[in-house]
């Protein structure tokens, strides 16, 4: 037992939670300093308002730690007391509800000076940007890069161009400055490189057996949701990538004895992901990748730091969840390939219409291609009440016999 | 009244007009949503047909899309899988919610209609890169449409395209407004089957009979009609029966801010300029949907007039369940009307089949406490 949970331990949390610690501080007294926080959505640009020495706010990334430390349910309890119907994105329920009573693991997060929402992952950011754009009574800007089914056509290019200057205009406005080219091209530099590194990170996973797991990464996607385009997130990354490495050549895995790869779909289950990795582990089982934590590179090789402008507007529409169910499915095929995965779990999540609907079509196309089983898990990534533990356990068994029987054990 | 007839009677069977409408030889496009530009279909001398979404039970859409999807899309999804669309030449999927946006992969990919278009239009309308960028999608899906269908969207086409369907949204203006002053005169159940008929009628036809039952019902024959005011909220109605239940409890609808409804006719096409520039201008100035944004609070003020402009006494919010935009806006829209001393209620349906007897329940009581 004493070996397993050294097994297990990443090195580089302690540090991950530092840093998460002095930024959330940071983020908290940046009034005393001077500082303009803006809260903005985990896909949006955010490398503009690094440049102009705002500090970026994640709701999201907050709403998954509320999510960790079990304290979402009441937070969504409280929202649907105001009105809010039980059926929408949880992460915008609790973010609602805690900004009314600074609820959360940290009481709350620091007053935005404006907002700054792209609808890249989904059209609820608009409605939850708008709530909180009244609640606190700041302005509001909107990213609007148009959704990619077949192509991105010419037209759309020249929308997202356009805003990308509107936005830069707009953060004059707010901060009272002249926006700065010159440093915005430095702060995308960092932001590229960080998701090249990232990528390394996640890589290290394709090797047997894997340092860490989707598990892992889930916690670790918190840098480069929040910092990316600063030092301390390369520096940050490396050490992670490095430390794989080690794992690696020492032949150290994540779990155990690792025999089956699993590739895992959508966002996790915050409240659970404890429950989850053990029933996986207790199969042999390793959720070696996901398409979530991937999204964030999936369009590095878009950003040409010659146009940090044209670029960045591209890249921030291609993102992984604003692409059709089919161009989905070319990213994730190339996984199931790359990460040689004897499996695909699809969680199903209620809150999140956008990322979900369409997987079943996905799954089907799996197993028709791949051969290899899927497991849909119906569920929601804050909101417990909606999970069934009992049952998702016996579907997680008969998964793994399925994935046995077709490796012929 | 038999200038009702011709609407009862598509709207009670619009897959059997819809055949009729096919054997003319006319191309039909599906349409979803109230974004879908039917000037520019009209133009191609193609019919636009609302999808509404079936009551039949749901079988094969489950295979497709989970259950926590509201009942337009995965209704809409079943009727195109079960063939019961089979009519339809292609379909038209202007972008809004995330739901729809979903569908239309869906749709593509299992669907089997000849063509399929998706129009990106943008979502906030409150800048004039987005306006542009309206009207740049706009051209795109008239270029699209043309090469589909194999036919040439003139410039002359379109201008005569835009003012029929101008005498057509005026008409229903003129219709409601007949309500708002004389609510007596035409059933809620009625109003609505006009709506749902035209929305998927051979449009010029629809402006001729939609002229003529407004000609018909401004004679002043006054009927006199003692009931509370009420308003209607919310998205796609596809529940004809509240309006006989809350007339039978003592109310009536005078006005609303429907997709089916208001929504669909508010404001005029430019018949000067640009046409397409025009009709993108519409898009950008009409009735705001909650999948769109053009300010904070827009959808609020809007309500707030019409409210006012009806002389409502109660409104009631009616979405279906599991539709987002509306969800997110419902809370703040009824603190607008609390704030304005309205009252007000929430009703949520899960389909067009809805368990009658507590909706019948929740509606009095709210019509007795007015
Ligand atoms: S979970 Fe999904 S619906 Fe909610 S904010 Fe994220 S992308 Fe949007
Ligand atoms: S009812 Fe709501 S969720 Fe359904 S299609 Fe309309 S806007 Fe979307």
């Amino acid at each position: 037992m004493t070996e397993k949970s050294d097994n297990t331990k990443i090195r580089s949390v302690k540090r991950m939670k530092e840093i998460m610690t002095a930024y959330y501080i940071d983020a908290k007294t940046a009034g005393q300093n001077g500082k303009k926080v803006a809260w903005i959505t985990s896909g949006g640009p955010v490398e503009p308002l690094i440049a102009m020495d705002v500090i970026p706010v994640y709701p999201e990334n907050h709403s998954a730690m509320i999510g960790s430390t079990k304290m979402a349910i009441d937070l969504c309890e409280k929202a649907e007391a105001m009105g809010y119907s039980r059926d929408i994105c949880s992460y915008a329920r609790a973010d609602i509800a805690c900004a009314t009573v600074n609820g959360g693991p940290i009481g709350g997060l620091p007053r935005p000076d404006f907002l700054v929402c792209c609808n890249n992952i989904c059209g609820t950011v608009m409605k939850w940007y708008e709530v909180q754009a009244r609640y606190f009574n700041v302005p509001l800007f909107i990213f609007d890069t148009p959704f990619i089914h077949t192509d991105f056509s010419q037209e759309a290019r020249t929308y997202v161009v356009k805003q990308m200057e509107e936005y830069f205009i707009f953060l004059e406005e707010q901060c009272g400055k002249k926006f700065d080219r010159d440093k915005l091209k430095d702060v995308v530099k960092k932001s590229v490189e960080a998701q090249r590194l990232w990528k390394e990170v996640l890589a290290t996973t394709k090797h047997n057996p894997a340092p860490m797991s989707a598990f892992d990464a889930f916690f670790h996607l918190g840098l480069i949701v929040t910092l990316r385009g600063t030092e301390t997130v390369n520096d940050y990354y490396t050490e992670l990538r490095d430390e794989m490495n080690e794992r690696i050549q020492n032949g150290i895995g994540i779990i155990q004895e690792q025999k089956y790869r699993l590739l895992w779909d959508n966002l996790p289950l915050w409240y659970k992901t404890k429950w989850l990795s053990d029933t996986f582990a207790s199969h042999n089982a390793c959720l070696v990748a996901d398409t979530y934590t991937s999204a964030w590179s999936f369009v590095i090789d878009m950003i040409d730091l010659d146009k940090p402008v044209e670029s960045l507007a591209m890249a921030y529409s291609n993102v992984y969840i604003n692409i059709s169910i089919d161009r989905m499915y070319e990213n994730l095929s190339t996984m199931i390939t790359e990460w040689k995965a004897d499996g695909l779990v699809l969680h199903s999540n209620r809150s999140c219409k956008p990322y979900s609907f369409g997987q079943y079509d996905t799954a089907r196309r799996v197993s028709d291609e791949f051969g290899i089983p899927t497991l849909m898990l119906e569920a929601d990534m804050l909101d417990g009440r909606l999970f069934n533990e009992s049952q998702a356990q016996t579907r997680i068994d008969a998964f793994i016999e399925l994935i046995r029987q077709r490796k012929g054990e | 009244m038999k200038e009702l007839e011709v609407f009862r009677k598509i709207a009670a069977n619009p897959f059997g007009y819809a055949g009729e409408i096919k054997k003319s030889g006319k191309k039909i496009i599906g349409t979803f949503c109230s974004y879908a530009p039917e000037e520019i279909i009209t133009a191609a001398g193609a019919v636009p047909f609302r999808i509404f979404g079936t009551n039949e039970t749901i079988t094969r859409a489950d295979a497709h899309i989970q259950a926590y999807c509201c009942s337009l899309v995965r209704g809409g999804l079943e009727d195109a899988l079960s063939g019961r669309l089979g009519f339809i030449d292609g379909t038209v999927f202007p972008h809004t919610c995330d739901s729809i946006q979903r569908l239309s992969d869906i749709w593509r990919l299992n669907g089997k209609f000849n063509f399929h278009f998706d129009v990106i239009m943008p979502v906030k309308l409150n800048t004039q890169s987005a306006r542009t960028y309206m009207c740049d999608v706009l051209e795109k899906f008239r270029r699209e449409l043309q090469e589909s269908l194999g036919v040439e969207i003139t410039e002359d086409k379109l201008k005569a395209s835009i003012s029929m369907h101008n005498r057509l949204r005026e008409n229903l203006n003129k219709l409601y407004d007949i309500r708002m002053t004389n609510p007596g005169l035409i059933s809620g159940s009625d109003i609505h089957s006009v709506i749902k008929a035209v929305m998927v009628m051979d449009r010029t036809d629809a402006a001729v009979a939609t002229g003529t039952l407004v000609a018909h019902l401004e004679n002043p024959k006054q009927g006199s009609l003692k009931a509370k005011r009420i308003f209607l909220s919310g998205g796609a109605c596809i529940h004809p029966d509240i309006y006989s239940i809350i007339e039978e409890s003592g109310g009536v609808v005078v006005g609303d801010e429907l997709c089916t409804g208001t929504r669909y006719f508010e404001g005029k096409v430019s018949e000067n300029g640009d046409p397409v520039k025009s009709i993108a201008d519409r898009f950008c100035d009409r009735l705001v949907c909650p999948a769109k944004y053009f300010s904070n609070t827009a959808r609020g003020d809007e309500l707030l007039d019409g409210v006012k402009k009806t002389g409502s006494d109660g409104v009631i919010f009616f979405y279906l369940k599991f539709c987002d935009p509306h969800s997110f806006d419902y809370p703040y829209m009824a603190e607008y009307m609390k704030k304005a001393d309205i009252p007000n209620m929430l009703l949520e349906i899960e389909d067009s089949s809805g368990s009658e007897g507590q909706l019948r329940t929740r509606i009095e009581t709210f019509i007795s406490t007015l």
